[in-house]
């Protein structure tokens, strides 16, 4: 008989962390090292200087004695290896792990660079002589060990039936959504009560909170102008219900009547995810701005004086509805298409004409998307950043106003973290009342059988209507993206139309000096920048994206629903309050990443994860789970099963996931604004800047090629999928149809 | 497939999914070398006492033992036991030789080795030419014997199966369940089968555990559970059965003496005691007019012509009865009064 090695494999993991634990203590800097650890200057200076010095090292030399409680954990967790009962073995683990973790989160919390954060600690503990600068690598891999400690340990107690490696992934995933998510949104909420040096001072915070010009309510009454707060919650209100209407319009449009240009129409569809966010509001500029084309037009023939109402609430708006409408109308195609045609065939033989159809049985059933699509458009609107930048002047939204809060002269982080809470409130009311609300309102009549039957046509005079809503504003949305590819051609807009190429030279050019080729124009370095933050981070947003996934589709664990809940509410933090926050949590010991492209990764990563986890719940849900098992009762483990079994099976959403995020890194901008530095610029923010300079021509020269490249990524990754396509089962391969749209479902600003 | 076939023990095996209790208390041993169904209506537990063996759930409490040796906190990949699923969950990806070879891989065979192993396996299940089929282009029957050798080949001390018949239209099914039990006398693996079925479970068993409520209702051989059904559930979920009233009146030896509606039968007593009882009537005992003496008056309610035979249910004083009448020549219209009695052979005692 073949004696199973259950034991030897369990000492063999455990073996290999606490060499790695012990390994990292020895022989890595325990600090952050200022040129960056991956340049590998330090090494002539390890292990002797104070500054590279690894942890034990640290320890004994360097006077960082509270670091010998990292010691002590580890001993502990030594100590269990010769514990021959599992049981007793696994709780003391699981009790080293979780208190290494806990003493170096503590320890980094408590010590900044000059000695205790905390006045407490400095009155129980007595002053300390030195403070220790940011964790470096040797900090961050102990923490890791120790958290693989302490699954490893719950594991040997039987906790996910013993599945380390289930245990582990959980708790990294755990561990990375609580230092990149709620580390940073905890640390905005405690900014907004500080000072600059740190002490605690409420006095920002009760300021700024009361601040009529957030919370006045004057217009309601004859006043100038309504405070912030409520113009952004007006806006997105009304950019909401434009965008939902529009795209009812355009989804009946698609689905129920005769137009010829459907396919035309769907296209609309891909336009959100290629546009950066702020081209709509630069192309309105062209069209309608003070040198705008139809207002030089008017003003010349009707004598109309030039004036500036696009600039504030009414030209944000028509940017927003324009950007949004696609992706209303994306929610609502499934909506429409997901009645029944055999209910409205029942009211037809029930005696009920069109209208009475229509309006009784296919409008009550679309209710719950309808719902949707709105919240969606609220969030979108509330989150967007882009257009009110280019588009709002002095008359801004919340999100603007965080930025300029920061980067302005008013320089109040207090400020900016309050605005960012109000922003905060807003989305997260929306995100949970779409979640309370429609919890099991949704009436999609889509059975999987049969259900044959078609939809019944509009009713005439409301067929008129629709069409008559949808085609004058797909000739505007076309002119719209027109101006984005011509604006780039001409020499200065509305001043001089003549044809140049000078923009793109200027942004693109290419010379060959000396034999090799120089990256001559401006927009080169932002470029090869951007691409080369959305290659890094595209792959790792897939990966933990997916992993997170797999964990919450195919394990049991207690925290489950809150743990999805959370990374589902992670949807509804607007990217300038993940920008603030990081910048609030990231600037400053224990973590220190400001002006790296780590923090532009990790942001990218963080924001964009919950797409790769909805894209694979939805992939991940149509693998029936007796594949895994059956994998399991075959003798692999589960690491295997994954890369044998449900990696390849899921090849489709991976493509999608590592896609989307490619793409959404290229375009985002409302983060990442607050985290470009000079030697790690995105092509968005540069763009921003362009505009801010009035140097329209190379924006919008730059912004078409960005969607260019978007435009050929996409359809290459999409040319790929399709070939796999053919091979494949159709159980399999209808996923690959499906993760697109429910990508392009969730995106935000 | 030279390895010697393991036993199976549960010991006081309890599982509660929250607040609910799937199995209370189980205990159970499965003998080398034969095949044990778990058989049950839906919900009874059967599954979950399969899956808790192949270590897909863990018990609450208790233990579980394989070959004497316990793997009660052991995840399912570190067991010696593999299982075909009800799904066959075979992988959509690999062809059969891939998805026969794959536990092999696991196990840490080489490739060469478990190719040939993974080759004699689809030879011992008739599929050695499909190979390189997918199993999308495997019909149903093939697909599920590709999933018997990919769990065969792994030489298990226990071989699960999981409904493994159900997705086969019924005239596959009979014969597939006649080569599953063939081959695992032919192998003398030691296998644990769960099926809704009786006719399957009949079929195929050394031993039936037939489970109720999470747990075990009665234990037998498939005769003893047909002949000498412990319950009227058993009665009615073995071969179906009606159940009637009856009178104990005299025990001599093995045998007792009964009484229906008047009518006196000799049955195996199987520890009966004198006093009132319960006897299980097979449908095909029931005798429609017989002679006048040995039966009593009932009227056929319903009737239904079904080729070889023909079901009728009468209504007597005593409740309703179903009948399965050979004699298809002579069919009763609905409403027609009826004498009924007994043959010797299909009635018993139920022993409650």
């Amino acid at each position: 008989m073949r004696e199973l090695p259950a034991m030897d494999n369990r000492n063999r993991r455990l073996d290999t962390a606490l060499a790695i634990g012990l390994a990292v203590l020895v022989v890595v800097p325990w600090y952050r090292i200022d040129k960056g650890f991956l340049s590998f200057a330090w090494l002539g200076d390890f292990p002797s200087e104070a500054s590279v010095a690894p942890g034990i090292l640290q320890i004994f030399l360097h006077g960082r004695v509270w670091l010998i409680g990292v010691l002590v954990a580890l001993a502990l967790a030594l100590s269990a290896r010769f514990v021959a009962d599992p049981m007793t073995r696994g709780r003391l683990l699981a009790w080293a792990g979780g208190l290494g973790v806990l003493f170096l989160v503590l320890q980094g919390l408590a010590i900044g660079i000059s000695g205790w954060n905390w006045t407490m600690a400095d009155t129980v503990f007595g002053p300390l002589r030195d403070g220790q600068p940011p964790m470096g690598a040797g900090a961050v891999l102990s923490s890791i060990t120790f958290v693989l400690l302490f699954s490893f340990g719950l594991a040997e107690r039987g906790i996910m039936r013993g599945d380390a490696f289930v245990v582990s992934t959980i708790s990294i995933l755990v561990f990375l959504v609580a230092v990149f998510v709620f580390y940073p949104i905890g640390s905005m909420f405690i900014g907004a009560f500080q000072d600059f040096d740190g002490s605690m001072n409420v006095d920002g915070f009760s300021r700024n909170f009361v601040d009529p010009s957030i919370w006045s309510l004057d217009c309601l009454i004859g006043g100038a102008r309504c405070g912030i707060a409520w113009r952004t919650l007006f806006l997105a209100i009304l950019t909401a219900g434009a965008s939902t209407l529009l795209g009812l319009a355009f989804a009946l449009v698609a689905t129920r009547t005769r137009f010829p240009f459907k396919k035309g129409l769907r296209l609309l569809t891909v336009l959100p995810i290629i546009t950066p966010p702020f081209v709509i509001g630069l192309a309105l500029t062209l069209l309608f701005g003070r040198a705008g084309v139809v207002t030089k037009t008017l003003a010349a023939t009707f004598d109309i004086e030039p004036g500036r109402w696009l600039y504030g609430l009414t030209g944000i708006w028509i940017a927003q509805v324009l950007s949004f409408t696609p992706i209303s109308f994306l929610v609502l195609i499934g909506v429409v298409e997901g009645v029944s045609p055999s209910m409205e065939e029942a009211s037809q033989t029930l005696r009920a004409d069109r209208w009475r159809t229509f309006w009784r049985v296919s409008l009550p059933l679309m209710k719950p998307g309808l719902a949707n699509a709105f919240l969606i458009g609220f969030i979108e609107s509330m989150a967007d950043f882009g257009n009110p930048l280019v588009l709002g002047g002095s008359h801004g939204v919340l999100s603007t106003e965080i930025f300029f809060a920061v980067v302005g002269s008013q320089n109040d982080p207090s400020r900016a973290a309050v605005l960012a809470m109000i922003l905060l409130f807003f989305t997260l009311s929306a995100f949970l009342a779409q979640r309370i609300w429609l919890a099991g309102k949704n009436f999609a009549t889509v059975t999987g059988k049969g259900d044959s039957g078609a939809h019944i046509a509009l009713p005439r005079p409301l067929s008129i209507g629709v069409h008559a809503v949808v085609i004058p504003w797909m000739i505007f949305t076309l002119v719209v993206y027109g101006m984005i590819i011509f604006g780039g051609f001409v020499k200065t807009w509305g001043l001089d139309n003549t044809l140049t190429l000078a923009h793109y030279a200027k942004a693109f050019s290419v010379t060959i000096r000396d034999g090799s080729l120089v990256w001559t124009g401006v927009a080169w370095n932002s470029f090869w920048t951007t691409m080369e933050i959305a290659l890094i981070s595209a792959p790792l947003t897939a990966a933990v994206g997916l992993a997170t996934a797999y964990v919450i589709v195919r394990q049991k664990f207690a925290g489950r629903n809150l743990f999805e809940f959370a990374l589902m509410m992670s949807f509804a933090i607007p990217g300038t309050v993940i920008g603030i926050s990081y910048i609030i949590a990231f600037n400053l010991p224990p973590l220190e990443m400001t002006g790296t492209a780590l923090i532009l990764v990790a942001c990218f990563v963080f924001r964009n994860m919950p797409v790769g986890v909805r894209g694979g719940i939805a992939a991940m849900s149509q693998l029936d789970k007796s594949l895994d098992e059956a994998s399991m009762t075959l003798r692999a483990n589960s690491f295997r099963t994954i890369r044998r079994v449900i990696l390849p099976l899921l090849r489709p959403a991976i493509t999608a996931a590592l896609v989307y995020s490619f793409v959404r890194a290229i375009t985002s901008i409302s983060a990442v604004v607050f985290l470009v530095s000079a030697q790690y610029n995105m092509a968005t923010s540069y763009i921003v800047g362009l505009v801010e300079n009035g140097e329209y021509g190379v924006a919008i020269a730059y912004s078409s090629m960005l969607i260019f490249v978007m435009i050929a990524v996409i359809t290459g990754f999409q040319f790929l999928v399709g070939e796999r396509r053919l091979r494949r089962e159709n159980r399999i391969s209808g996923l690959a149809k499906q993760t697109l749209p429910v990508l392009t479902e969730e995106k935000t600003a | 497939m030279t390895r010697s076939p393991g036993s199976v023990t549960f010991q006081n095996v309890r599982k509660t999914f929250g607040a609910f209790t799937a199995i209370a208390d189980l205990s159970l041993t499965v003998e080398p070398g034969t095949l044990v169904t778990l058989l049950g209506p839906s919900g009874c537990g059967k599954t979950t006492t399969l899956r808790m063996l192949a270590g897909l759930e863990h018990p609450t409490s208790g233990r579980i033992l394989i070959g004497g040796k316990d793997v009660t906190m052991l995840p399912a990949n570190e067991r010696d036991v593999s299982m075909v699923f009800q799904s066959y969950a075979l992988f959509p990806h690999m062809n059969s030789l891939a998805n026969v070879a794959y536990g092999l891989e696991s196990s840490g065979l080489a490739k060469k080795e478990a190719r040939e192993k993974a080759e004699h396996g689809l030879e011992l299940v008739g599929l050695a030419s499909m190979g390189h089929r997918l199993p999308a282009e495997l019909s149903g029957g093939q697909q599920q014997r590709v999933a018997v050798a990919r769990a065969l080949v792994l030489e298990p001390q226990v071989l699960l199966l999981d409904e493994p018949l159900s997705n086969l239209d019924a005239r596959l099914r009979r014969r597939v369940r006649t080569e599953i039990r063939e081959l695992q006398q032919r192998l003398q693996f030691t296998a644990v089968y769960v099926t809704h079925d009786q006719d399957e479970a009949l079929a195929v068993s050394d031993k039936i555990i037939v489970m109720k409520d999470g747990e075990i209702a009665q234990q037998g051989s498939p005769r003893e559970l047909y002949e000498a059904p412990a319950s009227p559930f058993i009665a009615d979920f073995i071969g179906e059965a009606n159940v009637v009233a009856c009178e104990v009146i005299d025990i001599s030896g093995a045998n007792a003496t009964v009484t229906v509606e008047g009518l006196s039968h000799l049955v195996p007593s199987r520890g009966a005691k004198p006093g009132l009882g319960k006897l299980a009537v097979r449908p095909n005992a029931i005798i429609l007019e017989p002679a006048e003496s040995a039966a009593f008056p009932g009227r056929i309610s319903h009737a239904a012509y079904l080729g070889d035979h023909i079901e009728y249910e009468a209504e007597t004083s005593g409740g309703t009865l179903y009948i399965v009448d050979p004699s298809v020549d002579r069919p009763l219209a609905t409403g027609t009064p009826v004498a009924i009695g007994f043959k010797n052979r299909g009635i018993a005692i139920i022993a409650d």
